[in-house]
């Protein structure tokens, strides 16, 4: 679906002709992300994130199978051909490093995706689905960079294999057996590392799949932008192709600069040293820690210490599922009609002042050991953290006077569009 | 309607063709789950990994306060000879009000009250808690120290602080000699 003014796709030799009456495939493209698809005009940088995590997920699809081609998945050899594909392979230590790195910034691509949506409200109506969609996304995302983690049998990898696994043991009743079935032994060993190889390579072609769900959902509304006021007429948006495209690709020149220069000359400031000693069962590295982007939802599990009608433990590992499984319902939990937070005086405060310090907060002590100060700050920024999206964002969005709304994104940009409007099709098109 | 053992108004009663709608589909639904459950199976433990075997270590080498990991189904079993003040320090605790309240004897074998044998397995999610090798942080209640989420185990392997619920595990072992047992 798209506006009534956007561009249509003509055909024009005896090639394009065949094809379109018999499968259009160059007219959807058109149509998606070509010159028929008219987008908002003032999308600002914060709106690149989108194309870039797509860029990381073909990265790391491609590295990935490139890697799986000189990788073995058995706890005896898994670690020395890790070593085999830095030295032997060609280009391999590039290979490992480019998708190694790449799992990095797909979550830092990624991340600031989501919080421009937190922050723009992205998530409200109409476009409640595509936010669902993006969850499951990430959600299979943290399933996936996981298992990966696991496959160079490293020490953290076996340990992160054992903590996260024995995240399911803590269920009442079940957790036991699930764990041992998830394993498929008493403890991570080939059964795991075998299972997790397969299951790494199958699950970024689910994440590809859902990534067409979500932009398909996406191309129904059409994107939101900065002022979060909808599209009303044809001065309000530009054709994708050539405005966006120009602009996604130099932020993708950008994203790339700073990717290589992690690659080539930081290739392990982002990992773990312990990963590059052997798995060993008997012995847990004094400090462990997942990789950093787990270390918000790391810091919430480690919050609770103390039994209270359920065991800690259990406890923990509910917080840390539902810190995640809470945003299916932010649709629904902030009420507010305005989008934008750049129209919402309060709920700005509390985004930047609360949201954010928390998360800073958890990240740091998420990475930092189980001992105090960390504890109890990340004890008081768990707190905060359930208590801004179940507390907080529905009471603001319900007392909150926001500010003066710009009649339309025209108005927004150049000041006035009254003249403009005139004899245009001034009713939202959707 | 040609066919006459259906009443010939639908709506009162039940049709037979109903029933086999609900056949059918039943049959198709115990299908897919006959599908379905091999699928799953085959990912919990196979029979080489279930060929759980039993452990034999020799105590008669572990100096009092020392202790050593051992190896029982691919998971670290702790030995360890308590010195006396250790003893008295978890007797003492018997009735502190424990989170998992055991007493020291419960945890050991008659006549080998010094000799504690637990799974090197925090409770919590499953890291090996520090304090068996020499040197190693053996947190404050002076027994074993898990790295992972900061669970702190007394001299007698009992949970006293930290997000771990339950004492270290432990298994089931009899002495074959004075100085050999054997686990499992």
């Amino acid at each position: 679906m798209s506006f009534p003014w956007a561009r249509q796709y003509e055909p024009k030799n005896a090639v394009t002709k065949f094809l379109d009456e018999k499968l259009p495939l160059p007219r959807l493209v058109y149509n998606a992300v070509g010159a028929g698809y008219p987008v908002p005009r003032n999308l600002s940088y914060f709106w690149n994130f989108g194309v870039l995590a797509g860029f990381f997920l073909v990265v790391q699809i491609v590295t990935g199978v490139v890697l799986a081609m000189h990788y073995a998945a058995n706890a005896q050899v898994a670690f020395a051909t890790t070593e085999h594909i830095m030295r032997d392979v060609n280009w391999g230590w590039l290979m490992r490093y480019a998708h190694a790195n790449g799992a990095s910034f797909f979550f830092i691509v990624v991340y600031l995706h989501i919080f421009r949506g937190l922050f723009y409200s992205s998530y409200k109506a109409p476009r409640e689905m595509i936010w669902l969609l993006g969850v499951v996304i990430f959600l299979l995302m943290m399933a996936t960079a996981f298992m990966g983690y696991v496959l160079p049998w490293g020490q953290m990898s076996f340990w992160g294999a054992k903590v996260i696994t024995g995240l399911f043991g803590a269920i009442p009743l079940v957790g036991e057996p699930i764990q041992i079935w998830l394993l498929g032994g008493f403890a991570p060993d080939n059964a795991a590392l075998n299972r997790f190889f397969s299951l790494h390579f199958l699950l970024p072609f689910v994440i590809a799949g859902v990534v067409i769900l979500h932009i398909w959902a996406l191309h129904i509304p059409g994107s939101s932008n900065p002022t979060g006021v909808e599209v009303k007429s044809e001065s309000d948006t530009v054709p994708f192709h050539p405005y966006y495209t120009a602009k996604d690709g130099f932020g993708l020149g950008i994203a790339l600069l700073a990717y290589f220069a992690l690659v080539f000359f930081l290739p392990n400031a982002l990992g773990h040293p312990d990963n590059y000693i052997e798995a060993n069962p008997l012995s847990t590295p004094a400090h462990i820690v997942p990789e950093w982007y787990f270390w918000p939802f790391y810091a919430i599990l480690r919050a609770f210490t103390v039994d209270f009608i359920l065991p800690a433990k259990l406890w923990g590992v509910i917080a840390m599922f539902a810190s995640i499984l809470l945003w299916f319902f932010l649709p629904w939990l902030d009420k507010s009609p305005v989008r934008s937070g750049h129209y919402r005086p309060l709920f700005r405060k509390f985004f930047w002042f609360g949201l954010i310090p928390a998360m800073i907060v958890l990240f740091i002590c998420g990475g930092a050991p189980a001992e105090e100060p960390y504890v109890m700050l990340s004890q008081i920024a768990t707190a905060y953290y359930f208590i801004h999206f179940l507390v907080i964002l529905p009471i603001i969005s319900s007392v909150e006077k926001p500010e003066e709304l710009p009649y339309s994104i025209t108005e927004a940009v150049l000041g006035s569009d009254k003249k403009m409007v005139k004899g245009e099709n001034a009713e939202p098109a959707v | 309607m040609a066919d006459t053992t259906a009443t010939a108004n639908p709506e009162d009663g039940v049709r037979r063709r109903d029933f086999l709608d609900i056949a059918a589909v039943s049959a198709a639904g115990i299908g897919g789950l006959a599908v379905v459950y091999p699928l799953v199976t085959q990912m919990a433990p196979s029979k080489d990994v279930l060929a759980a075997s039993s452990t034999e270590v020799d105590v008669s080498g572990i100096e009092p306060g020392q202790a050593i990991k051992a190896v029982f189904r691919k998971q670290p079993l702790f030995v360890k000879r308590l010195t006396p003040e250790e003893i008295a320090a978890a007797q003492r605790d018997d009735n502190a009000g424990l989170r998992d309240p055991q007493t020291l004897a419960e945890r050991t074998k008659e006549g080998h009250g010094d000799i504690l044998v637990t799974m090197g397995v925090c409770t919590h999610l499953g890291c090996v808690p520090l304090g068996a090798a020499e040197g190693e942080v053996k947190g404050e209640y002076g027994g074993y120290f898990c790295p992972c989420h900061g669970s702190h185990y007394d001299t007698a392997g009992r949970i006293r602080k930290g997000p771990a619920p339950t004492n270290l595990e432990v298994p089931e072992y009899e002495f074959t000699s004075e100085t050999v047992i054997q686990v499992g």
